[in-house]
């Protein structure tokens, strides 16, 4: 209990110190989530929109293989972008392995099937309720789909958020293919699982603390955003999974 | 005889396993006003639908005038989060045919706006009105896009006495003008304002069409029971 306490205590210290061990590593977080989101963001959004509106052939294999990718291990991302980025991957003329870029890749990999499943679900929705009126005034599936999209831009700004709460919580995808190297690759994440290996536990404490009040921080927005969403009349309900994804 | 501006001819359509129409032949003319009615699932909207070319027609043709232009108001009219002239402009500027700029457009909808008397909320949020003023919002991008035919699937269905007067007053008004007549075919369980508006009623059931009378000889319950039994029976049953 004294040793929980204690590095509880000097966790709390290093936040609040400022520790500049623990800032580096929770700055390259955020850039590397943030990075990888913003980039799911809009081609998420763009996919998801369209496979709202349009119909073809094999469709249906499409939204099941879409949605299983939801629950996409974040270790089987980070195996995957490692056989391509390795010098003898497809991809490893670029030479992107452990470096801030490899785990962007990965992050992206494991975002973009949450933002596209969710934009097909929201644009979905409202297009089988709304499509035609939008069909018989001229606009085609692609038109269709932008506009509705725009229309649910507090639905997706959501999406992105919880997004951002899977990737910003991962640790299997980034630690494989940035390789937790000290000042380069290191992210909160794989920070606290080699702290804790290490047994400077208040450090890793410390990182859990600020990883905890980042995803709590885009919770409370999410609740901000819903509530303000439906304060508003002619809101439809959003129901969407808070953010902080699994490992 | 006014010209023909739209027909089907020997229409069917399927919507899965369902036969949802089954061979209609039906002609609209200029300037009539054709309200048509009939229980749930008669057919009605899936009619209004076809017309307009959302459903295709599994057989049969459906024939349009050239030069004829439609525009289709639905019951729960879908506006965007923007303000109520937007939603008309916008309108507007997908109607790829005209070709407009945004600025043209804009003013073509304050038009419209004031046509519908909704001028003073140009700027709010379209979603933010009231039913009825979402729905005559609704008819103003429709009236702002020039058509000749408008129809309407049960346009007053979900709205109050006073809006439904309101939007009622907007049909009859668009369908007298003086400049640009518009002829109306409107599906409806409203048999007062079938009576009040439309110069012909078509009655469906199961989608078969069993009666295509003028509004008067509809209501002529002595004529309609010779001609139509179901129909008859309808109208009783609605009146009762």
């Amino acid at each position: 209990m004294n040793t929980f306490s204690d590095s509880v205590l000097t966790a709390l210290r290093l936040v609040t110190s400022f520790d500049p061990a623990l800032w580096v590593v929770v700055t390259r977080s955020l850039a590397v989530s943030a990075t990888a989101c913003l980039l799911a963001y809009g081609v998420g959004i763009a996919l998801g929109a369209w496979l709202a509106v349009s119909r073809f052939r094999g469709r249906g294999g499409v939204l099941v293989g879409l949605n299983t990718l939801l629950a996409l291990p974040s270790v089987v991302v980070g195996l995957v972008v490692y056989l391509l980025l390795s010098r003898t991957g497809p991809l490893g003329f670029l030479g992107w392995m452990f470096s801030f870029k490899a785990m962007v890749l990965a992050q992206f990999i494991l975002v973009v099937p949450v933002v596209t499943a969710l934009t097909r679900q929201v644009v979905e929705d409202v297009e089988r309720q709304h499509g035609e009126q939008w069909a018989s005034l001229g606009a085609g599936p692609w038109m269709r789909g932008l506009l509705l999209a725009w229309d649910e831009r507090l639905a997706l700004l959501m999406i992105g958020v919880t997004a951002f709460g899977r990737a910003i919580s991962e640790v299997g995808a980034v630690m494989i293919v940035g390789g937790n190297i000290d000042g380069f690759t290191r992210v909160m994440t794989t920070a606290i699982a080699l702290e804790t290996s290490k047994g400077d536990l208040p450090l890793a404490l410390g990182l859990g603390m600020v990883l905890l009040v980042v995803v709590l921080l885009l919770n409370v927005l999410v609740a901000g955003l819903r509530r303000w969403g439906e304060q508003r009349p002619g809101r439809p309900d959003v129901h969407l999974a808070g953010a902080g994804g699994a490992p | 005889m006014s010209a023909a501006q739209m027909a089907l001819d020997r229409v069917s359509v399927s919507l899965g396993p369902q036969i949802a129409l089954a061979n209609i032949s039906l002609r609209i003319d200029a300037g009539e006003r054709v309200a048509l009615v009939g229980a749930n699932g008669s057919g009605k909207s899936t009619l209004l639908r076809t017309l307009h070319g959302l459903l295709p027609a599994a057989q049969g043709r459906v024939l349009q005038a050239p030069g004829v232009q439609q525009a289709m108001l639905f019951q729960r009219p879908h506006l965007l989060r923007l303000s109520a002239l937007n939603n008309v402009v916008l309108g507007l500027w997908l109607d790829r045919a005209r070709g407009l700029r945004w600025g043209q457009a804009k003013s073509l909808g304050l038009q419209a706006l004031q046509r519908v008397g909704l001028e003073s909320v140009a700027q709010q949020n379209g979603r933010h009105l009231s039913g009825g003023q979402q729905q005559r919002l609704a008819l103003a991008r429709a009236w702002a896009r020039q058509p000749d035919v408008l129809l309407l699937d049960e346009p007053t269905a979900s709205l109050d006495p006073h809006a439904k007067r309101e939007v009622e007053a907007l049909m009859a008004d668009f369908a007298r003008d003086q400049e640009r007549p518009l002829t109306l075919v409107w599906a409806s369980h409203n048999l007062g304002q079938v009576k009040r508006l439309a110069t012909r009623v078509v009655y469906l059931e199961g989608g078969r069409l069993m009666a295509d009378l003028p509004v008067a000889d509809f209501f002529n319950l002595h004529l309609l029971a010779d001609v139509s039994p179901a129909a008859h029976a309808f109208v009783q049953g609605e009146l009762s």
